[in-house]
């Protein structure tokens, strides 16, 4: 073993590029490593035994596997915003300057003060939440919680904001193989070969699965080679997809896959203008399940010391990675392939110390191989109990086959329990694994339409099984897409065997026995739950968190099931099965949300007016999806309100303009297109004169107010109707509803023309004479040629056709001028310019907000999903003459009592005072109680007009008790005023002005 | 899940906004017992194991209103026709 300061780095072989050297940091300590190597075998090659501390009690762990199913070499990578807590040293793909730390101890990882939690274990055995901390109440927020919060609990989350993109795409395909070993390779190959569109997925960053890690000759070549080949061939084809670190964690409805691209995370950060990870929906018409299979371990006494690692993971360590886990091993194996180790050592000068195994006989060939390496053999024996310190491993005492105990000085132990085939995403969709008896494991017990599962993770453990089950899947698959498939020569490979004698626990351990390393569940925890009664797999789960950690119990849930099946008499299969949820291994949230973050969670919409706006100074608000400007500030104004107050008096006495284009707006055409508009609104509109607008109010069917806003009447068959801003979606799928699902008779159409629009209202007592300026004077904007709620078409600023409409949502002489939406820059500076002589100001959503309330007009505050129509002071418009969505439900007594809610205004008695939102109304001299209340201030606004603040409220039997006072009781600001009710018209009740 | 669309093809279930039942027919208002027959309609509904006509909305796409016929059970969709077609 040699390597500059790589004690643990095997002098040859490997797939690891000698030719560069990265550096990397554990714990602060410089270290180094190679490309190809991950975090785990670089921690390997430089010697370190110790990972991290367990969950619960603190005990020194070492990394267990070489793969995704990693309980215990979890270590928070990276620093700063970008730390990333719980990642698996085994999937971490080395980069030069990486840094990790391990996780769950202080103050240092050889050192750790809460691994006395160990000598406390008593008190976290199974149920401990349930028992230790039910006394007294109240001391859990106070005393349990902080301390067990301290002390369990894994990785830190950074606590920024991620400074890395993610983003969220679709790829398609005919056939999608999972996992790239031995079986998706000649699945790909063969499904590829006959034309398929095939995508290819594999966790891992090289192509091969357990071809990289073993020693198997394919075709005269090894397998790592032979996998190089056939991924050149893959990658040549031009229907070929491949994807590596790329997981497929969850299987959806009709043949949808969540697959995670880990994009720039084996880089320091992600490259320019890549995301750090993207998700993808995988779309495939077949789908080829070759994710192989899972090595299972054999619970005894200290299974959890550092030293202890899987079988396969240390074949990975020594084949693939060039890393010596030990320099005298163990191997304590109940099954053929675990003694693939004993070889593999001896090719790589590996001393094994001893090779136990629970079989009473085993073959020759084995017994030659353990005379080969010089180790001691014990067959029909046990290990019972492993000793050593946070450094690793010291000896094991081995149960031999005559009961004797013997103790062997080792400081490395493999170990082999057989394989679990990894069918996790044959049950996402609800298939319940099924147990073979001569596997001695689950397989699947069916899968999802248009899923074959194929190699190791059928049960089919061997590689010639494989390279065959992989071929025929393939072509299968690539058939069953519509494609003719060729047969693909299978490749000759070593002849394997398993003789697997289940083992799941060796009782009589003297020390801890662990079944769950990652969520620290012990022999005796499950002992407990099967005492206590909680026999059933899924109290199990839930009383001792067995399998309930982030790696879902892949190594564990098997082991503690078949403890449980022996506690309690029972076969494995009727004790329970294991299930799987998705993820396969965890997804980060951000990978879910994508690009749809901060300010791009949704689309942002812009006015036409919007660059003028921000000319202006303007502060935009979010209204819906669309940046609409709230006011527009002049120099020297103290304040918002300030600049409210001016654009408010300047509107009421000269003239204002103000973009309204977010408005919803559909194009209803087609002779029955009034009956469909008297079908949604509570009013009549196929009455409508042509050149007319009316105001409307539509229900839900439930007879609760949905929306309001207007309809014009352009020709008898042509109406256009203004929604909310941001209920113009909604209205249109209601639309869409009526027409589609109710009344198909109806001869309409209609379309959304919200953005085809540019709308400006221009308000105020000047409102004619600005835009008489624009307007051709071949049209009449006189009031008598377009009076109070008349609609033209016109020609503005010289040759654009537009509407003009005369509505009014200010209370003063108004209009809506509406043009194609690609003139709106230049209109609004058209605008500016024409009434500049007269004072012209622009105003923002803020006083629009203001004069809507001075008159008394219900918006969104007041239209809350509760208020019916006659609650906001449009009963009056319900017609009686016919029916409307909404109407029959409306008339139920509970909607129509008097004592509901309705719309008032309200006034401070004490001018001075503000008023705010959100307050209640309680009675004078009534108990500020929930059972006095009676309504709440739903809208406020200081009234330049008034000089003191207004508001709007939903009051009981509001509209009768205009004059009486109430408190307006806000708990939450210390508010506790004396308000009137009044009218909820403040400004010109007779709506004189809009008439001038 | 996937959603086949008699208009745009085979969509992602994300473009599509979902009712409900599809068998239900708006009430008569002028019959002598409105009020009952749309309490019903406007608040009863049946939770079939098994297949169920449904009425889904493909709002990132045609704007058509689709029967879609989905057992409730499998997600496997038998049929989806565009709500005329009924």
């Amino acid at each position: 073993m040699t390597g500059r300061g790589q004690p643990g780095r095997l002098a040859s072989g490997g797939l690891v590029d000698r030719s560069q050297t990265l550096g990397f940091r554990f714990d602060g300590n410089a270290m180094t490593g190679h490309p190809g190597d991950t975090l785990a075998s670089a921690l390997i090659a430089n010697g370190v035994v110790l990972a991290g501390r367990s969950f619960k009690y603190h005990r020194p762990r070492g990394i267990l596997t070489a793969g995704s199913e990693e309980p215990n070499a979890l270590v928070e990578l990276r620093t700063g915003p970008r730390r990333e807590p719980n990642t698996k040293a085994t999937t971490i793909e080395l980069f030069d300057g990486l840094e990790a730390r391990s996780q769950n101890r202080w103050p240092s990882l050889g050192f750790d003060v809460m691994s006395v939690a160990s000598l406390l274990s008593p008190v976290f055995a199974a149920g401990f939440y349930y028992k230790t901390f039910m006394w007294p109440a109240g001391f859990w927020e106070r005393v349990y919680e902080p301390l067990i919060r301290r002390a369990a609990g894994l990785g830190r989350a950074s606590g920024q904001p991620d400074p890395d993109s993610y983003e969220t795409a679709f790829a398609f395909c005919d056939v999608l193989v999972i996992g790239a070993g031995p079986t998706g390779l000649m699945a790909a190959l063969t499904a590829a070969r006959a034309g398929a569109r095939v995508i290819l997925c594999d966790e891992d960053f090289v192509f091969g699965g357990r071809l990289l890690a073993e020693q198997f000759t394919l075709d005269g070549i090894s397998g790592a080679d032979w996998a190089v080949s056939i991924t050149a061939e893959l990658a040549q084809n031009p229907g070929v997809t491949l994807m590596r670190r790329t997981t497929v964690f969850g299987a959806y409805d009709h043949g949808a896959f969540g697959a995670l691209e880990r994009v720039g995370d084996h880089l320091p950060v992600p490259a320019p203008h890549t995301p750090r990870q993207r998700l993808w929906r995988i779309v495939a018409k077949r789908t080829i399940l070759a994710a192989g299979a899972i090595e299972r371990h054999i619970v005894f006494g200290g299974n959890d010391r550092p030293g202890i690692m899987m079988a396969s993971a240390v074949r990975a360590c020594i084949n693939r990675f060039a890393a010596a886990p030990a320099r005298r091993l163990g191997v304590f194996a109940n099954n053929d392939d675990g003694w693939k180790t004993v070889a593999d050592c001896l090719r790589a000068g590996i001393a094994v110390e001893a090779v136990v195994d629970p079989r009473p006989v085993i073959s020759e060939t084995l017994r030659t191989l353990a005379a080969q390496a010089g180790a001691r053999l014990f067959t029909g024996a046990t290990v019972l109990d492993a000793f050593g310190t946070a450094n690793g491993l010291q000896a094991v005492d081995i149960r031999t086959s005559s009961a004797r105990i013997e103790t062997v000085s080792v400081d490395g132990l493999a170990l082999s329990g057989g394989w679990n085939p990894s069918i996790a995403l044959t049950c996402h969709l609800g298939g319940r694994p099924v147990w073979r008896d001569d596997l001695a494991a689950f397989v699947a017990g069916g899968t999802p339409a248009g899923m074959a599962i194929a190699g190791a993770a059928t049960g089919a453990f061997d590689l010639r099984s494989c390279l065959a089950d992989g071929a025929r899947s393939g072509a299968e698959a690539a058939e069953a897409a519509g494609f003719t498939a060729r047969a693909v020569e299978t490749p000759t490979a070593t002849e394997e065997t398993l003789g697997l004698m289940p083992l799941w626990s060796v009782p009589g351990a003297r020390t801890k026995a662990f079944v769950d390393f990652q969520n620290d569940v012990t022999v005796k925890d499950i002992e407990i739950a099967e005492r206590e009664g909680f026999r059933s797999v899924e109290h199990l789960k839930r009383y001792t968190t067995l399998g309930m950690a982030t790696d879902q119990g892949k190594t564990a849930n098997l082991n503690g099931l078949a403890i449980m099946a022996a506690l309690t008499g029972r076969a494995i299969p009727e004790t329970g099965t294991t299930t799987f949820r998705p993820p396969y291994t965890p997804v980060a949230i951000g990978a879910f949300a994508g690009h749809h973050r901060g300010k791009q969670f949704r689309p942002t919409r812009l006015t036409p007016s919007h660059d003028w706006a921000a000319e202006q100074g303007a502060p935009f608000v979010e209204t819906g999806q669309w940046l609409r400007a709230q006011w527009f500030p002049k120099p020297g104004e103290a304040d918002w309100l300030a600049s409210v107050n001016r654009e408010v008096r300047a509107v009421r006495s000269a003239v204002g303009v103000c973009d309204v284009s977010t408005l919803g707006k559909i194009d209803i055409q087609g002779v029955d297109a009034g009956a469909l508009l008297d079908r949604v609104y509570i009013n009549s509109f196929s009455t409508l004169p042509v050149g007319k607008v009316r105001y409307g109010a539509m229900l839900r069917e439930d007879g609760i107010v949905m929306d309001d806003g207007t309809a014009a009447r352009l020709a008898d068959d042509h109406y256009v109707m203004s929604t909310t801003t941001v209920n113009a979606a909604k209205v249109m799928q209601h639309l869409e509803f009526c027409h589609q699902v109710l009344w198909p008779e109806l001869d309409v159409q209609m379309v959304s023309v919200t953005e085809q629009w540019a709308q400006f209202s221009v308000a105020g007592p000047r409102a004619r004479d600005t835009l008489r300026k624009l307007i051709d004077p071949a049209t009449d904007i006189s009031d008598a040629a377009l009076p109070y709620m008349g609609v033209t078409g016109i020609v503005a600023c010289g040759g654009i056709s537009g509407r003009l409409f005369r509505i009014s949502f200010s209370g003063e002489l108004a209009y809506e001028l509406a043009v194609p939406a690609r003139y709106g820059d230049g209109v609004i500076r058209a605008l500016v310019a024409a009434g500049a002589e007269y004072g012209i100001v622009p105003y923002g959503t803020e006083a629009l907000g203001v004069m809507r309330i001075e008159k008394g007009h219900p918006a969104g505050n007041e239209i809350n999903g509760t208020a019916t129509a006659s609650d906001l002071g449009l009963g009056r418009l319900m017609s009686r003459k016919k029916d409307f969505i909404g109407r029959i439900m409306a008339e139920r007594p509970g909607l129509t009592d008097p004592g509901r809610p309705g719309l008032a205004g309200f006034m401070p008695v004490d001018q001075a005072v503000r008023l705010r939102a959100g307050a209640h109304f309680i009675g004078l001299g009534a108990p500020a109680a929930a059972r006095n209340d009676e309504g709440y201030m739903t809208s406020v606004a200081f009234s330049p007009s008034l000089g003191h603040w207004i508001g709007l409220g939903l009051i009981r039997n509001g509209p009768a008790r205009h004059g009486q006072r109430v408190r307006a009781y806000d708990p939450v600001r210390g508010g506790d005023i004396e308000v009137e009710i009044c009218s909820p018209v403040f400004v010109d009740p007779e709506g004189a002005r809009l008439r001038v | 899940m996937r959603i086949p669309c008699p208009y745009c093809g085979e969509r992602d279930a994300q473009e599509f906004a979902y009712l409900g039942d599809a068998t239900l027919t708006r009430p008569d208002p002028a019959a002598p017992d409105a009020a009952r027959a749309f309490y019903d309609y406007v608040y009863l509904r049946d939770n079939p194991a098994g297949p169920h006509g449904e009425l889904w909305y493909h709002m990132a796409g045609c704007h058509g209103w689709l029967v879609v016929t989905r057992d409730t059970r499998t997600h496997v969709i038998q049929s989806v026709a565009e709500v005329g077609a009924r």
